[in-house]
């Protein structure tokens, strides 16, 4: 939501999740006054277990398994590569935004997630890997991102239903990553939350707007519900049964709920929202189960999701071609930032 | 009495401006330069809006600032051809932030301090917005112009490419509590005291071309397509 010029959806279109971000932060600030412990490795990997039984929080001076430091590594350098690259399908609406509110609005928004990805790559450093590693095995494939910025942006409304959807689904996987049990990672995802909120809000209130607009605007808003809904339930990752890293990462406290929690709880989160907007989930098998008092839906398509996360989507070589380009036209900037850093340095020295 | 032209030539300066920058998403040679442009356009954006949404308060005809900034042809826009140019490097994205923003500042400091409040009210923000920009662009253009040969070489030819273009700066502009045409000597010895510390050379003075303002034509087709495909809409 930008400014106070529209009464969205109550308590926030996160549900509320917010109060749950500034309870992990609470914990965060008494985390930081923790002592480091030294010792033969036996009394390490018991600090470190304890640490993480008590759901304290692991700093980066603290000795950690090498397992954990590597998921760790993997995962938030495959969320800071999803905000760098997920700045393109929205990008490309700056300049043709049909308002120059909505194109303030979405280069602020467009300005966050280039700082997402910063705190994020800042974040992993704290591992002892380096951005520019990081960049480089993005760059050459050895790392992914997030498969949802694999789909095209194909029209306006496509803005408000990343805003609702993608960054909703978003907001549902990070909110428990406020509290996960590394605590720069815990830091970093505080704020994101904070502003990835917002993006929902926006989103939703473009297509509340379209929703409530012209014949054709409302066509719009729907068109691209019924495109991005299943992607948006592909986000939170394979079903259980089939997924890799979970349970080792719930173990370690770094995930909270399985993606199957996760993705019911977006389902139920929308259904009320989209009453709201007057548009319709595109599911002909969404219906209200009293019994587990949740709502039945139908999965997404998960061979549709390996095929798009091996590289076979709509728009994974164009994504990769943008930021390849981008690294490799900005070469000679760096090379003379380097090197007039370089000259100014012996300037001090003489 | 201010005019509405007047007016309009500096939002159209800004709107143009950051309708160049916006362009620029995801493509800045650093993470933190992607966050600085979008920065930059945006502080454009919202001087543009405030303008453009004052000239039609002056015009009195009912158009806010999207209908100034979506539903008016190139042949009425007001920006000088400077901004107007394409960026086909960052190195011109820079070499045309430091030419505009060594006018904008002085100008809008100007403004803040003259007879209409309205105006002098915007200006007393967008100059401290100014400030940046021209900070932003000096150490920019220190950078690559005392860098490497290539830089050199790159930012030399894009000042050359756009300095045909710095003469619109300073078109008189009467209308208003502060003329362009005046600003000319502040702006003469920033520019090149800035190129000079950056081993530049200040290039030849050379006539604006004539000529269709393609550039300008193209840049509108496709900021202003959608808002126009649905003649009515709210957004």
């Amino acid at each position: 939501m930008y400014g106070n010029d529209f009464a969205g959806p109550d308590a926030g279109a996160d549900g509320g999740l917010l109060g749950q971000v500034e309870a992990a932060e609470a914990a965060l600030r008494a985390a930081a006054h923790r002592g480091r412990v030294e010792g033969d490795p036996a009394a390490l990997q018991d600090y470190f277990d304890a640490v993480i039984d008590a759901d304290q929080k692991i700093e980066p001076r603290d000795w950690m398994p090498d397992a954990y430091r590597r998921g760790l590594v993997r995962q938030i350098a495959q969320h800071a590569h999803s905000e760098i690259i997920g700045m393109q399908p929205e990008g490309s609406w700056i300049t043709r935004a049909p308002s120059l509110k909505r194109k303030a609005i979405l280069l602020a928004k467009v300005q966050d997630e280039a700082g997402h990805g910063l705190y994020l790559y800042a974040a992993a450093e704290t591992l002892g890997v380096t951005r520019a590693e990081l960049v480089d095995m993005l760059l050459d494939g050895r790392q992914k991102y997030s498969s949802i910025f694999n789909y095209p942006t194909l029209t306006w409304a496509d803005i408000g239903a990343i805003g609702w959807l993608v960054d909703g689904a978003a907001i549902v996987n990070q909110v428990p990553l406020c509290r996960c049990s590394y605590g720069p990672y815990a830091r970093a995802m505080i704020r994101i939350c904070k502003e990835e909120s917002f993006h929902q809000r926006q989103g939703y209130e473009i297509l509340h707007t379209l929703s409530h607009g012209t014949p054709e605007q409302h066509a719009m808003a729907q068109d691209a519900i019924d495109r991005w809904w299943y992607p948006s339930l592909a986000m939170f990752g394979p079903p259980d049964t089939d997924s890799t890293h979970s349970a080792q990462s719930m173990a370690w406290k770094i995930k909270r709920f399985s993606n199957d929690d996760l993705r019911q709880r977006f389902v139920d989160m929308c259904v009320q929202q989209a009453g709201v907007l007057g548009l319709r989930i595109p599911d002909p098998g969404l219906r209200w189960n009293s019994e587990r008092q949740a709502h039945d839906f139908t999965s997404p398509d998960f061979d549709e999701l390996m095929r798009v996360i091996k590289g076979d989507g709509p728009c994974n070589a164009e994504r990769m071609a943008h930021r390849r380009q981008a690294h490799s036209d900005g070469a000679w900037v760096r090379e003379a930032a380097a090197a007039y850093a370089a000259k100014q340095e012996e300037v001090v020295v003489v | 009495m201010t005019t509405v032209d007047y007016v309009l030539r500096l939002g159209d300066d800004a709107l143009v401006t950051a309708q160049r920058l916006g362009a620029w998403y995801a493509a800045g040679p650093e993470m933190e330069e992607d966050v600085a442009l979008a920065n930059i356009a945006l502080d454009q954006l919202g001087a543009a809006r405030l303008l453009l949404t004052y000239a039609g308060e002056l015009e009195g005809a009912g158009r806010d600032e999207d209908a100034l900034a979506y539903q008016r042809g190139p042949a009425d826009f007001r920006n000088c051809r400077l901004v107007e140019q394409p960026e086909p490097d960052f190195g011109t994205v820079i070499a045309k932030l430091l030419l505009l923003s060594a006018f904008q500042l002085p100008f809008y400091e100007a403004l803040a301090g003259a007879g209409d409040e309205r105006l002098a009210a915007i200006a007393g923000k967008t100059r401290k917005e100014s400030a940046y920009h021209l900070d932003h662009s000096t150490l920019w253009t220190l950078r690559l112009g005392d860098g490497t040969d290539e830089s050199h070489r790159r930012t030399q030819a894009a000042f050359d490419t756009l300095w045909p273009f710095v003469d619109g700066l300073f078109a008189s502009s009467e209308g208003g509590p502060v003329d362009a045409a005046e600003l000319r000597k502040t702006w003469t010895s920033t520019v090149e005291d800035i190129l000079g510390r950056a081993t530049l050379t200040v290039p030849t003075p050379v006539a604006e071309p004539t000529g269709e303002r393609t550039h300008l034509v193209e840049l509108l087709a496709e900021m202003q397509q959608l808002h126009r495909a649905h003649p009515g809409a709210r957004w």
